[in-house]
Parts: structure tokens; C-alpha cells; sequence
């Protein structure tokens, strides 16, 4: 290969890099999580908090995936991925010591420098827990910037549940609050049942002093803003990750778009008020 | 300004051709202008003329001497500078790993576009902002479109469904151009008004047999423009339009128009400024060679917003609300400038007859109403 060819592959967004998995941990029976080495990505990589990587699956294709490991790691990368389609059933066939392809990270963070010094609340459903795990590791990291951390959590179920290991580490941690609902309890389940704004009932909000991290299905997104509304924390306070079919991750296939916004590029993680108007648009 | 007189148009072939251009135009293809490698100004679909209406194209052959007397055909220049398919990177299997090996699309290949309508390198310029001086710039496009020379073409004899000045990119190209000409061909003379716009234009002109333009001949050019200007097939009121559109969201209309449209996606392929695309992987039977290609798409399509949670535009309704919403309210946004260059193709080609200027016009309730040439 020639060097000429050798900078179009460290400038092309479009060319992805292979790396080894190191792991594959079943977290559900339908999601995993990858560790991946990426020692030999030219330049090495880093990432903030909510950025996401295209995940290549040689011949098969590519799927946006968030990344879900702590940011200070510079050596591996974890992503926590739901199988649901061909590129993600490709991707759960991976074993330790396949190849995949990656690039990216791609898009906007959660912003960390507007919670200095306040309360977090990270409200999240399902997978949307896998793009705030980078956030958690952070704050807990420099435990002493941030005032409470409140992380409210809904699974369809017990077994659906990522990270159980870890949220318990968490709860452990000092002046975090870790609240776990699901929609279907089973028989060894004693927590709570029901969608996750129920939740807000049994914590008290400093209102003028937090800040909320918001991922998970959009209805359910959209409920947890009406509830952080009516207890009034103003938009400015409130951030959420979203999602849409992506090719390119770099605003050229047009298929992210939700109104005037580039999910890839100007999102997945937006301050409210830059959507707010939006997410009542039905099929926008 | 200059004039180069008409037996001469061929120098301009062979200058660029002599400067290593691949010299490319219109030419008569498949009973429409279409756009392709030219010899010669012979290649040039002189003597005929286009009538254009809602659904409706006809090329007809009627002896008028001009070489440029019909407007914009089904493509456009985006057929190059941003090829409908493309291969992102070739992969090799090694073992359990594979290498990457990025295409080299692009290189060495050196356009030279002649006759680009103003609304055309209005389109061009949309593009730039898209691939070219955004955030993250498209390699294929940048190799193209760093080693193109524009010969723009004005238009002094609009289509039935052109509308360029109410969006603000015609019927005169005011930049973007190397070169840009205006044929006069009357019953006494025909010769081409010339321009250079750019270095690289000026020194095409300067090996080309010209002389200087008279005052009457620029008047004379001047006058068929602004007759241009006012003899378009097609209007639209287009000031605050994103806000109108907007505030119509939920819009009845939509609904009418969805009643008629097909999504067959022919409005987006047309579009010089539509950019959506996919990508397909494939292997070889063996599975040790994988590639990627990139290929046009629409927002019409049906899974164009699939994802695992569900399709979010799942009627045609809401992909037309889409597509006419991101030409005329999303772009600005994205872009500031509006995505429609107003030339009329998707109002051509579309087999129901749907016309943008008609459809925004309702919905946006200006109450303008449809003005075409022969009423």
C-alpha cells in the first residue's frame, strides 16, 4: 500500500478499521456487550460520553452502536449491542480474537461541564442505559465535582436487566441512588413494578439544581420530560440521546434526519430545547 | 464580456480537451437531452427543443439553429460529482481479520462541464455544502470536484416548468462558473456572449478565437435574460416558506397530494440537489473479497427510516411532508439556503403530475395561484 493511500485511510470517515474483540459478555438473552481492542487504530482512540461507532461485519454490513465503556480506557472499547437484526445477529456471532471493523466515535457527548458542581439524574429504559454507562464511570471518576447522582432505571424484566453486577456496585457508591423498575416482575423479583417515571415518586428532586440525562424509547423519553417538566426543572437542564436509521454517520446519507436536525452529527445527545418542538411531531 | 462566434463553439472543446478535460454536455439520449462525454460542439443537441409540463417531456426537433434551446433534462451534474454508485473500500479476508483497501474513486478524473443551467451550479453549490465545506468532507466528491471546470450556460428560453427566479438561482448565473455563455441566435446573427468567472476560465478564453463584445450586443443579451426572467413556466412564493411550512404541519393537504403520489422515488433520483444515500455490502462466492458500495436513495422508500424500534415515517404522506419540509424549511437550517434551485424536474418527472410550486403553495396557503405559459 502505498503512503498516499495509507492518509486517505486515516482521513476517510467512511473507511473503517479493523479491531479485534476481546470479549463477548451476555448481559440478556438477546444482548451482549463487545470488548474490542483498538491498539492498533491509527492515532489511537478516544471518545466522550454518548458518542457512537459504526460497527463493520466484513461482507455482511454496518450498524450504529453506542459506546459503553469508561472513556479513561484508552486501550479497549465496549459496546452493549440488542440483537434484532442481521448486522447485530452478525455482530453476536463474534467470538474473542474475531475481527470486526469500527469508525467513528461519531457525534455529539453528554455535556459533563453543565453538571459541575449539581445533582445528576440519569433516567434511562433498556438498552438506553448502554450510551449513559460512559456518563456514570465519568462522574464517579471525579466523585467530588458532582452532588447526588440518581440513576432511575426501567427493564421489561428481571433478566432484561444490563450491568446487574454493576448497578449494585453503584448503589454502594457514595450519595448514589441507583432505582430499578421493570414492566413484569417474576418470582425472585421484590422491587419495583411499572414504567420508569413511576419511579419519580419515591425520589425528591432538587430542582434548581440538577441536571437530567435522558435515553431510552421515545415514548418513554417522552413521558420522563413531561414528568421532569411538572417538577420543574426547566429545558435547560435536561439532555437526551436519540436514535435513527444511519449509513454514514457523518451527515451524508440524509436517512438520521429528524426535522432540521442530523442525528449523527448535531446529536445523538441534544439539550432539549434544540428538540423539544419535535418530539411531539408524529412520523416527523 | 466577449464573443466568440458560433463556428468557433468547437475551440472550446479542444481547448479543455488540450488541458486534459473530459468534456461533458448535453446530448440527445434515449428521446431526451441527457448528459455525456462530447466529442465535439457537434455533439451538441442543436436544433431542438424541449416542452416540458406536469408528468409530461417532449424533444422535438424543429430546425431552430440554436444549440442550447431547451432547459434541464431527467439528469443532472450530480451524476458526476456524485456518482450514483460508488465503492466506499474493497475488503480482503486474512485469516480470522480482513484489510480495508478505500476505492480510488475519483482520482485523475478531470470534467469539464459545458452548458450547466444557473440553477445547475446553484445546485452544485448546494452540494458543496453538504460534502465539500461541512463538518466532515466526502473524499469521492472532493477528487471530482477540486478538477471540474464550469462552462455555465444562461437561460433565455425557460421550460414550462422552470421557476429559478423565484428562488433566486436564474435565469443568469451570477457565480460559480469558469465561463459562462449566452447563445444569441437570431434570424441576423448567432454567437455566444462569454464570460470568464475564474482564473482557470480566463486562461480557456484567452487560447479561444474571441473578440470584444459591443454595447448593443451585451444590451441585446441583457434584454433576452431579463425576458427570461419573466417568462417562467412556474412560480413560487417562497419568503418564509420554512416557517409556514412548519406552522402547516398537520396540514390537510398533505393528505391530498399523498392520495396522488406514488413514492416511486423518481422526484429524489431527478433532484440535482437530493444527496440521501445507502450502502450494500456484498462478498464474492468465495466470501474472500467483501465491498462496499454507496448508491443514490430516497426518503420515499419504504425502510429508508427503519431501525430496530420501529419505521418512523411509515405513509407516503409523511415522506412527501419530508422531502418538499427539507427542501423548503429543513435545509435553511441545515444549510442557509433553501434545497430546491427551482428547475423544475421532480414537476417533469413525476408520473402523477405532481407539482411542487402547486403543492407548496397550498400548503403554505398563499393563495398563490399556478401560472404557467400557455395558461
Amino acid at each position: 500500500m502505498s503512503e498516499g493511500n495509507l492518509q486517505t485511510v486515516a482521513t476517510d470517515a467512511m473507511i473503517p478499521h479493523p479491531v479485534t474483540v476481546r470479549k463477548v459478555i451476555w448481559e440478556n438473552d438477546d444482548t451482549f456487550t463487545l470488548t474490542l481492542d483498538v491498539n492498533g487504530v491509527p492515532d489511537g482512540f478516544s471518545f466522550l460520553p454518548g458518542q457512537f461507532n459504526m460497527l463493520y461485519v466484513y461482507g455482511v454490513g454496518e450498524a450504529a452502536i453506542s459506546i459503553s465503556s469508561d472513556p479513561t480506557k484508552k486501550a479497549t472499547l465496549e459496546h452493549t449491542i440488542h440483537r434484532v437484526g442481521t448486522i447485530t445477529t452478525a455482530l453476536s456471532n463474534k467470538k474473542r480474537g474475531d475481527v470486526i471493523g469500527i469508525r467513528g466515535p461519531f457525534g455529539s457527548s453528554w455535556p459533563l461541564d453543565v453538571a459541575q458542581g449539581k445533582d445528576v439524574c440519569i433516567v434511562t429504559g433498556g438498552i438506553g442505559l448502554a450510551p449513559l454507562r460512559p456518563v456514570i464511570y465519568s462522574l464517579l471518576k471525579q466523585r467530588e465535582e458532582y452532588g447526588r447522582i440518581i440513576i432511575l432505571y426501567g427493564g421489561r424484566s428481571p433478566l432484561d436487566l444490563l450491568y446487574r453486577v454493576e448497578l449494585e456496585r453503584w448503589e454502594d457508591e457514595k450519595n448514589v441512588e441507583v432505582l430499578v423498575t421493570v414492566d413484569r416482575g417474576d418470582s425472585s423479583w421484590k422491587g419495583h413494578i411499572g414504567v420508569v417515571t413511576s419511579l419519580f415518586s419515591y425520589i425528591k428532586l432538587d430542582t434548581q439544581n440538577t441536571v437530567a440525562y435522558v435515553c431510552g424509547p421515545e415514548i418513554m423519553m417522552k413521558y420522563t420530560i413531561d414528568e421532569l417538566e411538572r417538577r420543574g426543572l426547566g429545558p435547560d437542564q435536561v439532555f437526551l440521546s436519540m436514535e435513527r436509521n444511519m449509513k454514514c454517520a457523518v451527515g451524508f446519507c440524509g436517512h438520521c434526519q429528524y426535522g432540521p436536525t442530523f442525528i449523527c452529527k448535531d446529536g445523538p445527545v441534544f439539550p432539549l430545547p434544540r428538540i423539544r418542538s419535535l418530539f411531539d411531531r408524529k412520523e416527523l | 464580456m466577449h464573443i466568440v462566434e458560433v463556428e468557433k463553439l468547437n475551440h472550446l472543446f479542444k481547448t479543455l480537451q488540450s488541458k486534459g478535460y473530459t468534456t461533458i454536455g448535453p446530448k440527445v439520449r434515449d428521446g431526451a437531452i441527457g448528459l455525456d462525454a462530447l466529442q465535439s460542439a457537434a455533439d451538441l443537441p442543436q436544433h431542438y427543443t424541449d416542452e416540458q409540463a406536469p408528468g409530461s417531456y417532449t424533444l422535438h426537433k424543429n430546425g431552430h439553429k440554436a444549440f442550447f434551446n431547451f432547459v434541464v433534462g431527467p439528469q443532472s451534474w450530480k451524476k458526476f460529482l456524485y456518482e450514483p454508485r460508488t465503492r466506499l473500500f474493497s475488503a480482503r479476508k486474512n485469516g480470522k481479520s480482513f484489510e480495508v483497501i478505500p476505492d480510488k474513486n475519483g482520482e485523475g478524473k478531470r470534467y469539464a462541464f459545458i452548458g450547466v443551467r444557473p440553477c445547475e451550479l446553484q445546485a452544485i453549490a448546494i452540494h458543496d455544502k453538504v460534502f465539500h465545506t461541512g463538518e466532515y468532507v466526502d473524499d469521492r466528491y472532493q477528487k471530482i470536484r477540486d478538477n471540474i471546470f464550469l462552462v455555465a450556460i444562461n437561460c433565455t428560453n425557460p421550460g414550462g416548468n422552470c421557476f429559478c427566479v423565484s428562488v433566486k438561482s436564474g435565469p443568469a448565473a451570477t457565480q460559480g462558473y469558469d465561463l459562462v455563455l449566452t447563445e444569441v441566435a437570431t434570424d441576423e446573427k448567432h454567437h455566444f456572449l462569454i464570460e470568464s468567472g475564474s482564473p482557470a476560465g480566463e486562461e480557456i478564453l484567452r487560447d479561444m478565437p474571441h473578440r470584444d463584445a459591443t454595447q448593443d450586443e451585451i444590451d441585446c443579451a441583457k434584454r433576452m435574460l431579463d425576458s427570461a426572467a419573466k417568462n417562467m413556466g412556474k412560480s413560487l412564493d417562497v419568503s418564509n416558506i420554512g416557517q409556514k411550512l412548519n406552522d402547516n404541519f398537520e396540514h390537510a393537504h398533505w393528505d391530498d397530494v399523498a392520495k396522488r403520489c406514488l413514492s416511486c422515488t423518481n422526484c429524489t433520483m431527478v433532484c440535482p440537489t437530493c444527496f440521501c444515500s445507502t450502502v450494500e455490502d456484498v462478498t464474492d462466492l468465495t466470501g474472500e473479497h467483501a465491498e462496499r458500495w454507496r448508491r443514490w436513495d430516497s426518503c420515499f422508500t419504504s425502510d429508508f427510516t427503519k431501525i430496530a424500534g420501529g419505521n418512523t415515517r411509515m405513509s407516503t404522506r409523511t415522506r412527501y411532508r419530508q422531502w418538499l419540509m427539507h427542501k423548503f424549511a429543513h435545509w435553511q437550517e441545515q444549510f442557509g439556503t433553501l434545497g430546491c434551485v427551482g428547475c423544475g424536474r421532480c414537476i417533469t418527472w413525476c408520473p402523477a403530475g405532481i407539482d411542487i410550486t402547486r403543492e407548496a403553495a397550498r400548503i403554505t396557503d398563499t393563495g398563490v395561484p399556478i401560472t404557467t405559459l400557455e395558461g
